[in-house]
């Protein structure tokens, strides 16, 4: 209770010892957790890596259009879950990943990693000029300022001739993994690839959510005025969020138009925002896995599911919202973590834990 | 200059020339002049509606003066907004706890850390980096008496662990000048004691200016006290000098110490015009 501008030697070994309040408990049940989430998680990537060889070609190529939106959702939840900025934009670093995907394939290289490199790129460089305007606003403001970069992206690309304007890009070939290398025209092996992207978008996620940005990106959204009382700048925390999910977002791109090989202005409709956005509420915010499977959810709805209910699949969407909003306030993940469980624990012990104190 | 006057060697830690805040008519603190020697503890009181929370904004940095000069450790930060002042060793605490509520007690503590001792901007976690930042955070929860609840989310903690949270999140700042709005309010008989024993403990490179309403805890910790009534200094001295003091006396006996506002001439619309809302100096 003395010293405060110490080493950390004196206090560290008394911080080791095994508190009372269950501190080591909790700290080795979340270490249990962790290695439980990774083998969850290992167990999936070989279940997703087997499915070429188990389904056909159209269910396949659905999949990895799932596996690409997904990629767009979690880029959604880097800035809506993660750092509190829910946004209705990021279709536009999406669309600009896949039409400079489509672009350099037609142009330049069929190299896939050429045109991911280049994707990524030209969408983190949109990202950050837009985003440096996006970021001086929040809540709700935010939200009208991404729809209108959304949209504007939609519409340029809906007018640009250099880019097929309304009938789209077309023609795109099919990538390479090397040079000189065969083009990869099976659906399975393209699905290899974008489960690859997805793999590396997810990773980068994961990695920002652990690392101090990541921390910082939760302060702006649990409390941003309080960041700036403590000397943080919560622009520059955001400005990074923005480009690094933008990025994410030019990954999906590319990765959706190496199996499509065509990318049009319809692609990049504001449903397609509005639905990424939805993906997220329903997987839960601030998780990354969720919201992938919320993502997963929602597609396989619209595109899969609506064939048996004649279509009604966006009705079928609708309800599956509003019984989400109502019934998993935390999403999908937050039925999973026992994130709320905790929560509820924690509180109840709190005024025992005060009267026990001197 | 008042260093002299007090027989010390000690130097200014905060000195405050001519301060003065209005709202369109209402002058919130009128030319108020203050300086605390550094490694002190001051103590600002005053009935309610006197103008302390509005001299806290601006000293902070959330309300920019109408005129007058603010200087920490002799450098003018007049013109430097919140993040400037926190970064120059001017941190403060909020009346009503704002904490990372969705954050575990060594998150918050961590986030306050990493400004001042790691890269808040880092997208890649690093462990032997991460772990340090981590066992310092740990040295302020453990400062303050939290080690226990070092993992539950600050939701959950209650108002006093919350009020020790946000010492450990100051303290984590390096700060050279802390500003406590009315930390004991709401806190039990018991919390208080506790949180004036850490103030107590705070190290003496740590200067402190507190705004309460709890005279027994002014009493107890400030070396010297300032009194601010109708946004005006009114008395400033050691507690001895102001419990003797007449016209003290006067203006909280016409505030009754009841939660009455001294003056009632302040105009409704105040809440409205005020351009932050971290303030309630509004009449109740």
């Amino acid at each position: 209770m003395t010293s405060t501008s110490g080493g950390p030697s004196p206090t560290s070994a008394s911080i080791e010892r095994p508190t009372p309040a269950g501190g080591v408990g909790a700290s080795s049940s979340r270490r249990s957790r962790a290695r439980l989430g990774r083998l969850v998680g290992l167990a999936v990537f070989l279940v997703l890596a087997a499915l070429p060889i188990f389904l056909a070609p159209y269910p396949i190529s659905l999949a990895g259009r799932i596996l690409a939106f997904a990629l767009l959702v979690v880029s959604v939840d880097v800035l809506a879950g993660l750092t509190g900025l829910p946004s209705l934009g990021q279709i536009a670093y999406f669309g600009v990943g896949a039409y400079t995907g489509g672009l350099v394939a037609i142009h330049a290289s069929d190299n896939a990693f050429v045109q991911l490199g280049a994707g990524v790129l030209v969408a983190a460089l949109v990202a950050a000029v837009t985003g440096a305007v996006a970021v001086r606003a929040s809540g709700i403001v935010f939200l009208m300022v991404t729809l209108a970069i959304g949209e504007l992206t939609h519409k340029l690309a809906d007018g640009l001739d250099a880019v097929g304007a309304s009938n789209g890009l077309a023609g795109i070939p099919p990538i390479t993994l090397y040079p000189g290398g065969e083009p990869l025209v099976l659906a399975g092996v393209t699905y290899w690839w974008v489960l690859l992207v997805f793999l590396i978008g997810f990773g980068v996620a994961a990695t920002v959510s652990r690392s101090p940005l990541g921390r910082s990106m939760r302060g702006v959204r649990e409390a941003e005025p309080r960041l700036a009382a403590i000397g943080q700048l919560s622009y520059a925390t955001k400005l990074a969020a923005y480009v690094i999910a933008g990025a994410i977002a030019g990954a999906a791109g590319t990765a959706w138009t190496v199996q499509t090989r065509f990318i049009s202005p319809g692609d990049l409709a504001f449903s397609v925002s509005a639905i990424a956005l939805l993906s997220v509420v329903l997987g839960g915010a601030g998780t990354l896995w969720g919201p992938v499977i919320g993502a997963a959810v929602v597609v396989l709805i619209r595109d899969w599911v609506s064939g048996y209910v004649s279509g009604h699949g966006e009705l079928l969407l609708g309800l599956l919202f509003i019984v989400a909003v109502y019934a998993l306030p935390n999403g999908l993940a937050g039925v999973a973590s026992g994130r709320l469980r905790r929560r509820r624990a924690a509180m109840a012990g709190a005024p025992v834990a005060g009267e026990g104190q001197p | 200059m008042s260093a002299g006057a007090m027989g010390e060697t000690a130097k200014p830690m905060l000195q405050v020339v001519d301060l003065t805040l209005r709202y369109g008519a209402l002058t919130a603190v009128d030319s108020v002049n203050l300086t605390v020697s550094a490694g002190s503890r001051h103590a600002l009181i005053g009935p309610n509606g006197a103008g302390k929370s509005s001299l806290f904004a601006v000293l902070g940095g959330t309300i920019r003066a109408t005129t007058g000069q603010i200087l920490i450790d002799g450098e003018d930060v007049t013109a430097q907004n919140e993040v400037g002042r926190a970064r120059r060793g001017l941190l403060r605490t909020f009346q009503h706890s704002s904490l990372f509520m969705g954050l575990s007690a060594v998150d918050n503590v961590r986030l306050a850390v990493e400004r001042k001792e790691g890269s808040p901007l880092r997208p890649w976690p690093s462990r032997r980096r991460d772990r340090r930042v981590t066992e310092r955070a740990e040295e302020f929860l453990e400062t303050v008496g939290l080690t226990s609840r070092r993992d539950d989310i600050a939701e959950s903690l209650s108002h006093g662990e919350r009020r020790q949270l946000e010492v450990a999140l100051v303290l984590a700042c390096s700060p050279r000048l802390v500003l406590f709005d009315e930390p004991t309010a709401g806190m039990s008989a018991a919390e208080t004691h506790r949180f004036a024993e850490l103030v107590e403990a705070l190290p003496s490179s740590v200067t402190t200016v507190i705004v309460e309403h709890d005279l027994d805890v002014v009493y107890r910790l400030a070396q010297r006290i300032s009194v601010l009534a109708a946004g005006r200094l009114i008395c400033e001295g050691t507690p001895d000098d102001v419990r003797a003091d007449e016209a003290v006396n006067e203006a909280y006996l016409r505030a009754g110490r009841s939660e009455e506002p001294l003056f009632t001439d302040r105009p409704a619309s105040l809440s409205v015009t005020r351009p932050d809302d971290e303030e309630n100096e509004v009449p109740r």
